[in-house]
């Protein structure tokens, strides 16, 4: 992950002018266009529900205003979408399902519990495996492949079984969240406890260091760099987990029961504030995941 | 690691095909039909099945030198897990609903061909295929597009890295609600979720060409176009391969997923999303049989396409 430019750090002041620039230039003109498509895709509506039925003559201007502060537009604009956004944090009280916040923290914690147990499973399978010739070649060639199988599309089928077990609430979400991001965990550290050179796995063997000291001294710590990107791509998929295994339960909380919903009435605004929300929250999460790399990796980065 | 066992190959290929002839007899028992209720004999052959098939994967796994070897372990270990989920279903007659026999999702797969084939056309054959397509190429253009503008690259590829942290299939509402409930809804939430792995993959293959190869062109005086099309292209191939191996299997998931938020009563999604509620599993398994295929040919088709295309490139070539 980290670059390898051997040349020293520019200034932060550079840095910002060097990314910041472009990016607020690209997000400037990305508005633009936002609004420009807001007008073109709403004005046919906004003709044909507000503006006609007045019987009096418009002018574009009216259609502009009309057409960015629709009720339920095609395309909202984007400060209808960050005013419904803060409505829908600060005007309800946090338990009432209308407050946004209310369902972030029912999906962050059905990701942040199978995001935990995923890569707990992660770990232990990959041990298992790095210590098991047989585990290694039995069970490894099915890990990998089922990468290249959609495997969200087992999660209704998890809850069914789960839900005719007795389990209900978070429990069956987490479970499809968790095994969503063991897969590429596993991978990740069996690569990585793989990694230390025959040199160093020799230098152990000649301390006559055990199997444990040899994992816990040389191929964990081995294996973190290894740990962190599987990490970052393991919370990115335990969200959609969470996300999807809110859709077929008619769950009532969470950012996917609020798409949802918010589908079923036509209330593009709720869908899009709750994609922006969920967009945030993915966001968050990830930069979590990052800044522990980065308190965890602070002493390898090599000058 | 493990201590190796006086025992040749050929008693171990033994071991395995007096195993798995065992246990097809023991599969036309009776009692493995749910024909009559299991006997104490049964139980213990399947114990002592079930030993054998433990011992068999080992001495397999252990096997070192021959070129099938890693495959071989992997496949008899998924025969084996198969045939046990089998036994065990019906032995322990475990509910439909909780988990249907192998057997009984293939003879649902047989009985619905017709339905799972349209459901097959409807998702992939339309939705993955198009998006996937539609998704990769405009990545791929828009990277070859600003490769000459350093000020759009520096600007979009934050951007465009961030997305992967972004749960982007949650746009299928939206798209329902533009394109309809039928197949362009889902192919716009393919392309939207192929396009930025593509994006980030071909920005970061243009820049992987080494110095001394395009230091020798420019002494050739050559153009920009053609330092592209002879150097820098070429040596993206598998940066491309790789977006498109991904870009396969999410652009599988997206249309899947979308079509769990609406869709027409024919499609991959909609038939797991239905039958799972109507307890249907064994149709529900049948559907996800066909995505899991078709997935992992996609993947083997790209795998052999890349080994085609850039067999002259050294992480193909040692292969």
């Amino acid at each position: 992950m980290a670059t390898s430019n051997k040349a020293p750090t520019p200034p932060l002041a550079r840095r910002m002018w060097d990314t910041g620039l472009p990016v607020a230039v690209i997000l400037i003109f990305f508005l633009l266009i936002w609004y420009a498509a807001a007008w073109g895709m709403n004005s046919s509506a906004a003709v044909e529900r507000v503006l006609a039925p007045t019987g009096n003559p418009w002018t574009w201007q009216d259609l502009l205003t009309t057409t960015w502060n629709m009720e339920r537009p095609v395309l909202p604009a984007p400060h209808q979408i960050a005013l419904d956004f803060w409505s829908g944090i600060v005007d309800w009280p946090l338990d009432s399902p209308r407050n946004l916040l209310f369902h972030v923290a029912v999906t962050g914690e059905t990701t942040l519990v199978g995001f935990v147990l995923g890569t707990l499973l992660g770990l232990v399978l990959a041990v298992l495996i790095v210590h098991s010739r047989t585990l290694d070649r039995a069970l490894l060639p099915w890990i990998v492949a089922s990468q290249t199988v959609p495997v969200l599309a087992i999660a209704p089928i998890v809850l069914v079984i789960l839900g005719s077990l007795g389990m209900e609430g978070l429990a069956p979400k987490a479970v499809i969240a968790m095994y969503l991001s063991f897969f590429p965990v596993t991978v990740a550290m069996v690569q990585g406890l793989r990694s230390p050179q025959v040199i160093e796995t020799e230098m152990l063997h000649t301390y006559a260091a055990t199997r444990w000291q040899a994992l816990w001294l040389l191929r964990l710590p081995a294996a973190l760099p290894f740990l962190f990107p599987a990490l970052r791509v393991g919370i990115a998929a335990s969200l959609v987990g969470a996300m999807v295994a809110e859709l077929p339960t008619g769950a009532t909380a969470g950012l996917g029961a609020r798409l949802l919903t918010g589908s079923y009435y036509g209330n593009t605004l709720a869908i899009w504030s709750a994609l922006v929300m969920s967009a945030l929250l993915g966001l968050m999460l990830t930069t979590l995941v990052a800044a522990t790399e980065h308190v965890a990796l602070r002493h390898r980065r090599q000058p | 690691m493990m201590p190796a066992l006086p025992v040749s190959h050929r008693t171990t290929a033994l071991a395995v095909l007096a195993s798995l002839v065992i246990a097809s007899l023991l599969f036309l028992h009776p009692a493995a039909q749910g024909g009559s209720p299991p006997t104490a004999l049964f139980w213990l052959l399947l114990v002592a099945l079930g030993a054998a098939a433990l011992w068999t994967i080992r001495r397999v796994a252990a096997i070192q030198g021959t070129r099938f070897d890693g495959v071989l372990t992997a496949a008899l270990f998924g025969l084996w897990v198969l045939y046990f989920w089998q036994m065990l279903v019906v032995a322990f007659e475990v509910p439909r609903v909780l988990l249907p026999a192998p057997t009984l999702i293939v003879q649902s797969m047989a009985e619905h061909y017709a339905k799972l084939w349209g459901d097959f056309t409807q998702t992939v054959l339309k939705a993955v295929c198009v998006g996937w397509l539609l998704g990769s190429g405009l990545g791929f253009a828009v990277a070859v597009a600003i490769d000459r503008m350093p000020f759009l690259q520096r600007g979009l590829l934050p951007l465009a890295s961030l997305t992967s942290t972004v749960p982007l299939v949650a746009v299928a509402p939206i798209a329902v609600m533009w394109f309809g409930f039928e197949w362009p809804s889902k192919a716009a939430v393919v392309v939207l979720m192929t396009f930025f792995p593509m994006l980030v993959s071909t920005l970061a293959g243009l820049q992987a060409s080494g110095k001394l190869e395009r230091e020798l062109l420019h002494s050739y005086a050559a153009s920009y176009s053609r330092t592209l099309w002879s150097l820098r292209l070429p040596s993206a191939t598998p940066f491309i391969f790789g977006a498109l191996k991904v870009n396969a299997t999410l652009a599988l998931i997206g249309a899947i997923v979308a079509e769990f938020f609406g869709s027409p009563t024919v499609g991959l999604g909609f038939r797991i999303s239905t039958e799972a509620a109507r307890m249907n599993m064994s149709m529900v398994w049948g559907a996800i049989v066909v995505a899991a295929v078709t997935g992992s040919l996609a993947y083997a088709l790209l795998v052999q396409l890349e080994r085609r295309a850039a067999f002259w490139h050294p992480s193909i070539r040692g292969k």
